[in-house]
């Protein structure tokens, strides 16, 4: 550890520290041991919020075995029914496709600003991504439901059934736009600024160097950017979609407002479907007669957070390697 | 010499910039559309009403009245919540750059920060109410504002970890030569030179919290009055705009937009707001 | 002797300041020319104007000419990547792309598309390699990354990596600055074997690697050329009170 460093040289006399300057050693040895206690916050309160929820979801946890909750199909309170798998595969669903409408764009936006991009563009794009993140959840799902679902609904869905009719995950089973494609484009939209701004710091990370050593060849940009670049942060990049995705999967009011929350497995992006958070929201703190239906929602909420936490720690740590340049 | 447009390489690379524009119009054009559609939609029905007064009898069914006792208790929720994280997280950042620096201990800390981040709003509120029923608590508006605060914490510390990190070496070490210590050097010289940053890791926290619905939907509750107590159950404008949507009537819905453009309004500002104020404020800081 | 590059009215600046005020040049072919002059002079800035590495800089702004056999870089009709490709850069820190020793070298062959089948591909990795004076050391494990490389070999490797995609000119910007004394006499002795077919342009600090390479020599000070000539001229009688007081360490 640092030794306290207060024994300056403020005294004249010598390097015998002053009793004033004895006071600061002391505070600021004092400040040290206070302060790391703080820092250990953080680590607590994952293994508090982890251990809380498990401990109220155990009853139902030790009711059923895991797999009738995992992949029981019916969810049935009042009749002590709890599947979960309908709420899973919906939250894989919806995060699936909102992250395969993302990515795409969002890998391109962030290689230009890193790659093509003048300052002046730059500084403007910059407060766009800004406000897009700014952006509550709530209002993405105003927007979702004012222009999201009936675009879904009156375009994409009777499109999809002219051109598309034997596809099984295009098929339109249901009148409404409500739909795992209407989550998944809001989905989309709300975890751009978090897939660039993280792509963008990794392809910073890249040495100039070997742009220039590539491209004094006679390589074009973009062959630059394919066969050096992307090679060397590919698992930056990875992290990054990885991140968005967990960002999806917890997503809560937005989606639920378009999705249309029918606890059923999808089978096509044009079904509704009825993800984990918007089971939580839907029904905690409501109806806690029937027995074990907390402990239930509880342990969505655990499931939840254990998919989210494994994602998390996987993808921060490789995009901590990434910005020391710790990947060769 | 003579450029070929025609040779593969060249089409290929203007096809990509072409694709790469395109992106950013996607991007910036969502953006635009989010804007004009909460705009669209909630200028009709936003009237003085709509910010001065709570909702009355039957207001839920399209009667008069307004939203300001959610828009003062997002104020409260929000304030209260950024308050309490920045005083958990300006000494955490700064534990973690003057003492812990990019040790092993740092980096772990930063990844819990991280992950704590990481963790949906939703999980954070059923988590709060669990132990809300432990400790026989009601909703209230300080539940919500513990619950903010935890949402808020990851956020702000993180934001000002990134500001801290990025003061110039030479400062503090020249601050280190002149004979302070290092408690000395955090308060005297880092937090002044790094002011600007902080208020927009404050702001970006205060942001995030007034926008949450998740986390505040079982906490905090949500009632027709003005917040009185800390103990009360307080309104918030998250969930005005979605309790206001989820009702048949075409009145409350408009009113939801209304409530939704208030909403946008406000994170707008403070959006808006701590990039002006950081621009002014960083006038006398070190580059 | 025929010039090979020709730099006309050359003017660059950084935003405000001018780096570069009117420079006027001949290169000559088939020789090794060194830029010379104290840090900060502008030599590396005007190394990077002949395969317009320059522009990459943000805030540049150039006017003027370079000429190669006589045709502007600089004008508008030009591909960049073909004068880089005729134009190969030896950078002042060797780097190895991200990928293993035959990939490195073969790069810029495939970018160009230059040969075929794979059998053409090794036969000119190898002939490189051996042109770079490394194939004798790595011969045996063409397939470990590059950046497994002693730094000495790493910038052969470069060299290789530049020859490949057949340069007319080869640029050196302070090329053996980061290697130590043995590579870089390595690399000097290449240099010196190469000029028969190459048109070799070499910034240097350091006076004596300038007398041991030179056959055509470049002063420069403060963004102006002061003097420029045969390497026995601009060494032996200097014209110029600058390059005299230079050649006697007085900078």
């Amino acid at each position: 550890m640092i030794p306290p460093i207060g024994s300056s040289t403020t005294g004249a006399t010598g390097w015998q520290p002053q009793p004033v300057a004895l006071a600061r050693a002391k505070s600021n040895e004092r400040a040290r041991k206070i302060f790391l206690g703080f820092t250990a916050l953080p680590v607590v309160l994952i293994l508090l919020v982890t251990l809380g929820l498990l401990i109220r979801s155990w009853p139902i946890l030790s009711t059923y075995p895991l797999q009738d909750l995992l992949f029981g199909e019916v969810w049935k309170p009042s009749k002590m029914l709890f599947g979960l798998l309908p709420f899973i595969t919906g939250t894989v669903w919806i995060t699936a496709v909102g992250v395969l409408i993302s990515v795409p764009p969002c890998l391109l936006v962030a290689i230009y600003l890193s790659e093509y991009a003048h300052d002046s563009t730059r500084s403007f794009i910059r407060p766009i991504l800004d406000l897009l993140a700014a952006i509550p959840s709530v209002v993405f799902g105003v927007w979702g439901l004012v222009t999201i679902v009936p675009f879904v609904e009156s375009t994409v869905m009777p499109f999809a059934k002219a051109a598309f009719p034997y596809i099984p995950f295009l098929k339109v089973d249901q009148p409404t736009g409500f739909s795992v494609l209407s989550g998944g484009l809001v989905l989309a939209v709300m975890i751009a600024p978090l897939l660039i701004s993280v792509v963008y710091e990794v392809l910073l990370t890249v040495p100039n160097d070997l742009r220039r050593a590539s491209l004094a060849i006679g390589a074009t940009q973009w062959e630059t950017i394919r066969r050096v670049l992307i090679p060397q942060v590919l698992p930056g990049i990875i992290a990054a979609v990885v991140l968005g995705a967990s960002r999806a999967l917890g997503e809560t009011i937005a989606v639920l407002m378009v999705v249309g929350n029918v606890p059923q497995i999808p089978t096509s992006i044009f079904d509704a479907a009825y993800p984990l958070p918007a089971l939580i929201a839907n029904n905690y703190g409501e109806m806690m007669s029937i027995p074990l239906y907390d402990s239930a929602l509880l342990g969505a909420a655990l499931i939840l957070l254990i998919i989210i936490l494994i994602f998390n720690v996987l993808s921060v740590i490789v995009l901590q390697r990434v910005k020391q340049r710790k990947w060769e | 010499m003579i450029k070929n447009f025609w040779k593969r390489k060249h089409i290929v690379e203007l096809f990509v910039k072409l694709v790469m524009m395109f992106s950013i119009a996607l991007v910036g054009g969502s953006l635009l559309l989010i804007l004009a559609t909460v705009v669209a939609r909630g200028l009709p029905a936003l009237t003085w009403e709509m910010v001065s007064q709570t909702p009355k009898g039957g207001f839920y069914m399209g009667k008069g009245g307004g939203v300001l006792n959610a828009i003062l208790g997002s104020l409260y929720l929000a304030g209260g919540g950024t308050a309490l994280a920045l005083a958990l997280s300006l000494p955490m950042a700064l534990v973690l750059k003057t003492y812990l620096g990019d040790s092993k201990a740092g980096s772990l800390v930063r990844l819990s920060l991280d992950v704590l981040w990481g963790i949906p709003t939703i999980v954070y509120g059923a988590f709060g109410f669990a132990v809300m029923i432990l400790l026989g608590m009601r909703s209230s508006l300080l539940a919500g504002i513990l619950i903010l605060s935890l949402v808020e914490l990851p956020i702000m510390t993180r934001a000002m970890d990134e500001v801290i990190r990025r003061m110039p070496k030479g400062l503090e070490h020249a601050a280190l030569a002149l004979g302070s210590t290092k408690l000395e050097v955090a308060t005297k010289v880092v937090v002044p030179q790094m002011l600007p940053g902080i208020i927009t890791a404050i702001l970006l926290a205060f942001g995030r919290g007034i926008g949450d619905a998740a986390s505040v939907l079982f906490t905090a509750g949500y009632t027709d009055r003005l917040p009185s107590s800390l103990m009360s159950p307080t309104a918030s404008l998250p969930l005005a705009v979605f309790f206001q949507l989820s009702t048949p009537y075409p009145a409350v819905r408009e009113r939801g937009y209304a409530s939704a453009l208030i909403l946008t309004i406000v994170v707008l500002v403070v959006s808006f707001g701590s990039r002006a104020l950081s621009a002014k404020l960083s006038k006398y800081t070190v580059k | 002797m025929e010039s090979h590059i020709q730099v006309k009215d050359l003017k660059v600046s950084y935003g405000k300041q001018e780096v570069l005020k009117n420079v006027n040049l001949e290169i000559p072919r088939n020789r090794i020319t060194v830029i010379m002059g104290p840090s900060g002079c502008g030599k590396t800035t005007l190394l990077m104007t002949m395969n317009r590495f320059l522009e990459l800089n943000e805030g540049v702004t150039i006017a003027g000419q370079v000429l190669v056999d006589g045709h502007n870089i600089y004008s508008p009709d030009v591909d960049v990547t073909e004068v880089r490709k005729r134009v190969g850069l030896l950078a002042q820190r060797p780097t190895p792309l991200p990928m293993s020793i035959f990939d490195n070298v073969s790069y810029g062959m495939y970018i160009h598309q230059m040969r075929k089948e794979t059998i053409e591909y090794k036969q000119a990795v190898r002939h490189y390699l051996e042109l770079a004076g490394l194939w004798d050391e790595v011969g045996k494990r063409l397939h470990d990354p590059a950046t497994a490389l002693s730094i000495g070999q790493q910038q052969r490797l470069c060299l290789a990596r530049g020859l490949a995609v057949e340069p007319e000119i080869i640029l050196g910007d302070e090329p053996t600055s980061a290697l130590d004394p043995v590579s870089s006499a390595h690399i000097e002795h290449k240099l010196l074997e190469l000029k028969e077919k190459y048109t070799t342009v070499v910034v240097t600090h350091t006076l004596r690697q300038a007398k041991r390479l030179a056959d055509h020599v470049v002063f420069m000070y403060l963004g102006e050329v002061v003097e420029q000539g045969p390497a026995a001229e601009v060494f032996g009688n200097p014209r110029e009170e600058r390059t005299k007081q230079y050649l006697q360490g007085l900078f």
